[in-house]
């Protein structure tokens, strides 16, 4: 059972990641209509901007979590400016062949200086450790990022169905002239939820760090496995995002502990059967 | 919304004039080739990618579906006519239709799945759907995981031609990619490629005129993973090997580029895309992983400032289509 208890651990992990990348994923395709093939790039160089913080600054894991964002946010905003806004109008499918060479620039670039393997980043102090729960043994750390991801998730959703600044977004997403015509500056609102969506990738990625160590490929499997959950879930509802996330995450935990040889594969294989009964995703509406 | 491919020009008797032309110029300069001293293996290579790059085409540019995965083509028609032509000693014709079926077979799985979603959607299923492969073909026994098939024989061809001279041996490649290449072109100036282009421009306008469109996508989807599987099993003997790396993503990535840089949409695009991107890679192989950065720069700078890519500029400012 504590093998158990620690791969169903392991999948909430993984399955926070999922929810943190396909909220952000979500978040931007209902703005700028694109999906954001760059996203597990802008994951991995969240890691690294954690990773350099420490050893150049000195600056550690607690500061870390609120610059890495920011800083790879505004990076993603000079994105936005400089090549993603010059797409509106023109096929969405431009937008994800952008967005991929990005990726491929970003990734080459980091693997020419650090190349493949991982760099390690220790677990903050106040987080080392565990606690014996009776049924299993939980590292500290780890149950820290599940809460503190699903804390996220949940203030995301907060800020976009709840506020003022949601409503906006939410107008903006639904007929931007109409909105444009009240007054409010859709295309700064366009780059801010853009940093917004990649401030949330950079975040998983400095959650992952210590974890997983940081490597220049680090996002480049977990890209794909997001985009299968995107599918599966639907871009339609920022609340089905996070649920599908942490709930694909559990069902490859479980299948770690089951039948190893399919974790891998099970969210493809989950998305294959998703297709077949409801093509329009679990949360979706017709595309 | 302005669509993916700029094909404004009507098909004329002109126009067809003039890609048969173009067609007639290029089968010539392929023929002569091993009388130049240019390096045949190299020629060989691109002919393989340029009707990979054709198949991912006619899917893109005449069907509006971008695949993500035609990797997924490549490499399991790699993996089947090796595993028969080393392990079943099958003879070449065997092998090729053995891993061209096997692809067909593919399309048909993968393609009534991926078509269930449009646009942004199937691109993203068709890459899920390859990583899905790539982690089968990592755990299956007969593709031998990281070492691939090695070795592969290349035997003779109908019990005649040696296909180890390389002289014959790019004259059958060539002539598998002259008949892929017309079966694509005979495709898209069909009535069914009419239909494909409608589909494209206007799909409801084309399900209120009676079409089924979701049969027209298959029938597309399936006939560019067969032809995409076709260049796959040619690819083995002129590689004689079948490895994992036709069947990452990376590889569905190269020939998105080839075709972008080409001209999605256009003819001939595909063939100069595929010929520019391989000669690329053979050049700059020393640059190590500065070749992925500068594949990329070339992604943003097409997207960016290339739209219609090389030929496809060149039509443009000739009026014609090429």
């Amino acid at each position: 059972m504590q093998a158990l208890y620690a791969q169903l651990l392991v999948g909430l992990i993984n399955g926070s990641f999922y929810a943190l990348l396909s909220l952000g994923l979500a978040v931007i395709f209902g703005m700028l209509n694109i999906i954001n093939f760059a996203h597990g790039a802008l994951y991995m160089m969240g890691a690294f901007c954690a990773y350099f913080l420490l050893n150049l600054t000195g600056l550690g894991y607690w500061p870390a979590l609120i610059l890495a964002p920011i800083v790879v946010g505004i990076f993603g905003m000079i994105l936005e400016r400089t090549m993603l806004q010059w797409l509106a109008g023109l096929d969405h499918l431009y937008g994800l062949l952008l967005t991929f060479g990005l990726a491929l620039i970003i990734q080459g670039v980091f693997q020419n200086y650090f190349g493949s393997s991982g760099l390690p980043y220790s677990i903050p102090d106040e987080l080392k450790g565990g606690m014996n729960l009776g049924f299993m043994y939980l590292p500290i750390y780890r149950g820290w990022v599940v809460i503190f991801s699903l804390i996220v998730c949940l203030g995301t959703w907060y800020l976009i169905e709840r506020t003022r600044l949601g409503a906006y977004l939410r107008a903006a997403t639904e007929n931007p002239t109409l909105v444009r015509a009240f007054g409010i500056n859709v295309p700064r609102m366009i780059t801010l939820t853009y940093g917004l969506g990649v401030g949330l990738a950079a975040l998983a990625g400095v959650l992952s760090a210590p974890i997983n160590q940081v490597r220049p490929l680090m996002g480049e499997n977990i890209i794909i496995v997001v985009f299968a959950v995107v599918v599966i879930g639907g871009m339609g509802s920022i609340m089905g995002s996070i649920i599908t996330g942490f709930a694909l995450g559990v069902i490859e935990g479980l299948t770690k502990y089951f039948y190893p040889e399919a974790s891998n594969t099970v969210v493809f294989v989950l998305m294959v059967l998703v297709l077949l009964v409801k093509p329009t995703g679990l949360t979706g509406r017709a595309a | 919304m302005t669509a993916l491919t700029d094909d404004t020009i009507p098909v004329t008797p002109r126009t067809l004039r003039d890609e048969m032309i173009a067609l007639g110029i290029m089968a010539a300069l392929l023929a002569i080739v091993p009388w130049t001293g240019i390096y045949v293996f190299f020629v060989m290579q691109a002919l393989c990618f340029a009707l990979l790059a054709c198949a991912f085409n006619l899917l893109i540019g005449y069907g509006g579906l971008l695949s993500f995965g035609h990797a997924m083509f490549l490499g399991t028609a790699g993996y089947v006519s090796g595993h028969a032509l080393k392990v079943w000693g099958v003879p070449p014709e065997l092998g090729i239709l053995a891993g061209t079926a096997a692809a067909a077979g593919l399309g048909v799985i993968t393609g009534v799945v991926a078509i269930r979603r449009q646009g942004i959607y199937f691109a993203m299923i068709t890459l899920a759907l390859s990583q899905l492969l790539y982690f089968i073909y990592l755990q299956v026994p007969f593709t031998h995981g990281e070492d691939g098939i090695q070795g592969i024989p290349q035997g003779y061809l109908f019990g005649i031609f040696n296909l180890a001279n390389p002289t014959i041996l790019y004259y059958v490649v060539l002539a598998g990619f002259l008949f892929g290449f017309l079966l694509i072109f005979r495709t898209i100036n069909s009535p069914f490629g009419e239909v494909l282009k409608a589909i494209r421009e206007n799909e409801p306008r084309a399900v209120s005129l009676g079409y089924k469109t979701d049969q027209y996508k298959l029938l597309a989807y399936i006939l560019s993973g067969t032809l995409a599987g076709f260049a796959g099993s040619l690819k083995v003997f002129v590689a004689q090997n079948a490895s994992l790396s036709d069947v990452e993503n990376s590889m569905s990535g190269l020939i998105v580029l080839m075709t972008l840089v080409g001209g999605l949409g256009t003819v001939f695009g595909p063939v100069v895309g595929a010929f520019i991107i391989v000669a690329t890679q053979q050049y700059l192989a020393g640059f190590g992983q500065w070749v992925t950065v500068i594949q990329g720069v070339i992604f943003v700078a097409c997207v960016l400032t290339f739209r219609r890519g090389i030929i496809g500029e060149i039509a443009h400012h000739l009026k014609r289509s090429l």
